[in-house]
């Protein structure tokens, strides 16, 4: 039987054992008239169910861990003499065919006779693996059901055991949570570090050319097509800052002004329909974002350019940038708009009390309280800006310049990373690696950013509660 | 001078006359009419909800702030219908301060929480005439003494009461004649409560100073006048001694003897 029947099995008889427990419980109140029971019915099952399963389950989870190998460590014992000097990869390629075999996958006419043997026998062990297993597993399970059917008692305290499995359970989630980010970070951490015994970190950092070449195995050092092409990360992080910056010159004063009206002049129904619209924004793929800067912003913007007698290239920081500040106008707007609208009344009616206009209140008080959650808001939309791809791929002309001129094509570190990860590149060569140290190093900047968003809204959430 | 001021020829400050305010359709105030003199400490009492708090909102039109509120009638300031539509409702607010009850000092300075009425309509000219005004307000709140240390601190850093205090200070800094007190110390513990209760003492003698409270010592220990209000309606106003020795109407001696309310 297979592991996904087993789990299954596991599941249903949880289901019953639950019921079986809650009957239980209730008799067990019957028989005792006048003692309270500790627990609810509701818990009685559930300790019955968990006992019933999770036991079992473990099992489940070892054997699952440690079966394969054991079987293939009895089978390679079993293999003829020549191939105990063999080394591991080759062990490995034959130990592989032999389980293709026993599972059917391989074609049996090209198979040697020993090999046939080899998998006929793990086919053997599996089958008593899995028999031992459920037999085990079928033991665990009614004895669980059993011992705890009988432990029913009105003192028994079912709820606690439940509720700290509950916990355990809910910690387990949140740990991977954070385990992913960890091994996320960790894996960057592992191939930047190998990046760097290519490449110095002072060149990498301070480097002012981005020219990595192409990367092909077997060729020479020395030669053109070498591994030593020039990873300045500058010009990339440049044309990041440069793509971003616009990007927020668009949309904080839009968003502010949007925050504004919608929280402080639009009638409630006008904000209760506007929002949730303006909201749609952030949820419109950044690649559809990509192709109307491409199509649609960049011509207008050579155009308009050429009225003006500048040279506005299609494809060029601005474009990108404008169209990622419309991109984030709804996470400055709805955040801000949230912020303002938390401002107590009393601030208001302060202001207004003391003859103050409307627009004199909304400057000089609700938007300085307001202040630190605003700036929290520009930070969070700035490190979305920050590590946003799409539309810079498309929008950007794709051109690692270190230049301060909006109207040139640029290229940022996430485009690069593309760049870099696409083709047919060897995954050992810096050309690849320097992905992940551009990867990494784009990480700490936004984990920076959001830390220091996080604590300033922090801050601010402090003064009114 | 309208027509009403002229017939009564005292010094009246505040006139209203049939003042009636709807919240959506539900009527809140229901015809009230109302006299208050030059310098008078007028305390407005009556059970939760009796439409007093927002009888008062009236006088600085601080109802115009809520949306599907709607105000009928003649109210008149010193001789000026404040509904007139040549009348600035900014200018008016200067005119009549108001205190909340629940202390709402801006998240600024000490300093630029009294400063900020002044410099918005352009009370002083330079530095140091704004900082007499800062330093004359918070004295005659009698805070000076306990803040004039500290005036760059954050004003929500004080006590409830000395923000309420500071609150007052900076009603005061614009001048006005007409000082509005939304329960002013109902946020505060008995001992704030007696010194902002002494306060209005001292400031009755430039202000006229109308109050919502809803504790009848409070009425009868601060004010000269007491209206007592019921269901949106003014059933019984008078001298504060008389109306607690001697109250005319049913209601409010039950109100006033723990009744109800």
């Amino acid at each position: 039987m297979s592991n996904i029947s087993l789990m299954v099995l596991l599941l249903a008889l949880m289901a019953i054992a639950y019921q079986v427990g809650m009957v239980r419980s209730r008799k067990v109140a019957t028989i005792n008239p006048g003692v309270r029971m500790h627990s609810r019915p509701q818990h009685y099952g559930m300790m019955v169910g968990l006992w019933a399963v999770l036991p079992a389950f473990f099992v489940l989870l070892i054997w699952a861990w440690f079966a394969p190998g054991v079987i293939n460590t009895m089978v390679q014992a079993s293999l003829p003499a020549e191939f105990a000097t063999m080394d591991g990869n080759e062990i490995r390629i034959i130990m592989r065919r032999i389980s293709n075999l026993a599972a059917n996958f391989g074609i049996v006419a090209d198979a040697a006779d020993w090999e046939l043997v080899a998998a006929e026998y793990m086919k053997q062990l599996q089958h008593s693996s899995t028999m031992l297993l459920t037999a085990l597993m079928a033991t665990l399970a009614s004895a669980g059901l059993v011992i705890s059917f009988y432990k029913i008692q009105p003192q028994l305290r079912a709820r606690h055991q439940v509720e700290r499995v509950v916990k355990v359970l809910l910690v387990l989630c949140s740990t991977v949570a954070v385990l992913t980010t960890v091994g996320i970070v960790l894996s960057m951490v592992g191939e930047t570090m190998k990046f760097f015994s290519f490449i110095k970190p002072s060149d990498f950092f301070f480097g002012t050319t981005w020219n990595p070449r192409f990367s092909t195995t077997g060729v020479g050092e020395g030669s053109l097509t070498g591994s030593q092409g020039s990873f300045g990360l500058l010009p990339l992080l440049s044309g990041t800052m440069l793509v971003a910056l616009i990007a927020l010159v668009v949309a904080i004063p839009l968003g502010l002004m949007v925050a504004i009206y919608l929280s402080e002049y639009a009638p409630a129904k006008f904000r209760a329909t506007a929002k949730p619209v303006i909201e749609v924004l952030a949820g419109i793929p950044t690649i559809v974002y990509g192709f109307f800067a491409l199509v649609t912003v960049g011509p207008f913007l050579t155009d308009f350019g050429a009225m003006l007698g500048l040279t506005i290239r299609a494809t060029s920081a601005l474009t990108a940038g404008i169209v990622m500040g419309i991109m984030i106008i709804p996470f400055i707007s709805s955040l801000t708009d949230d912020i303002i609208t938390q401002v107590p009344k009393t601030m208001r009616d302060g202001s207004l009390g003391l003859g103050a206009t409307k627009s004199e209140t909304i400057i000089k008080v609700v938007l300085p309280a307001a202040l630190p959650g605003i700036v929290g808001a520009v930070l969070l939309a700035a490190s979305r800006a920050i590590g946003e791809t799409m539309i810079v791929v498309l929008a950007a002309g794709n051109s690692p310049a270190l230049t301060a001129n909006p109207f040139e094509a640029v290229s940022t570190v996430t485009v690069t990373i593309v760049n870099q990860l696409t083709g047919d590149n060897d995954f050992a060569s810096p050309q690849s690696l320097v992905a992940f140290a551009l990867g990494l190093t784009l990480f700490v900047i936004t984990l920076l950013l959001n830390v220091m968003a996080l604590v300033i809204v922090r801050k601010y959430r402090e003064q009114y509660e | 001078m309208s027509n009403v001021a002229q017939d009564n020829a005292t010094n009246l400050k505040i006139i209203a006359r049939d003042v009636k305010v709807f919240y959506g359709q539900a009527e809140a105030v229901k015809g009230i009419s109302m006299d208050i003199a030059q310098n008078e400490v007028v305390a407005f009492i009556g059970p939760s909800g009796c439409g007093k708090s927002t009888f008062l909102r009236c006088f600085n039109r601080m109802n115009d702030t809520i949306e599907h509120c709607r105000v009928t009638g003649l109210i008149e300031m010193a001789g000026l219908n404040i509904h007139d539509p040549a009348l600035d409702v900014v200018q008016l607010r200067a005119q009549v301060g108001m205190v909340f009850q629940k202390p709402n000092p801006f998240p600024k300075s000490i300093y630029e929480n009294i400063a900020y009425g002044p410099r918005l309509h352009g009370l002083a000219e330079r530095k140091a005439d704004l900082d007499d005004i800062v330093e004359s307000s918070l004295r005659r709140a009698g805070l000076w003494n306990e803040v004039k240390d500290r005036l760059d601190q954050p004003g929500t850093g004080l006590s409830g009461g000395q923000q309420q205090r500071l609150c007052i200070a900076r009603t005061i800094a614009v001048s006005p004649e007409v000082i509005l007190m939304d329960e002013p110390c109902s946020a505060l513990d008995p001992i704030a409560t007696s010194i902002i209760e002494e306060l209005i003492d001292e400031l009755k003698q430039n202000f006229t100073i109308v109050m919502v409270t809803h504790n009848m010592q409070q009425a009868a220990r601060v004010s000269d006048k007491t209206a007592f209000f019921h269901l949106g309606e003014l059933i019984e106003m008078g001298p504060t001694n008389e109306l607690f020795t001697n109250p005319q109407n049913k209601r409010t001696e039950d109100y006033i003897t723990g009744r109800y309310g």
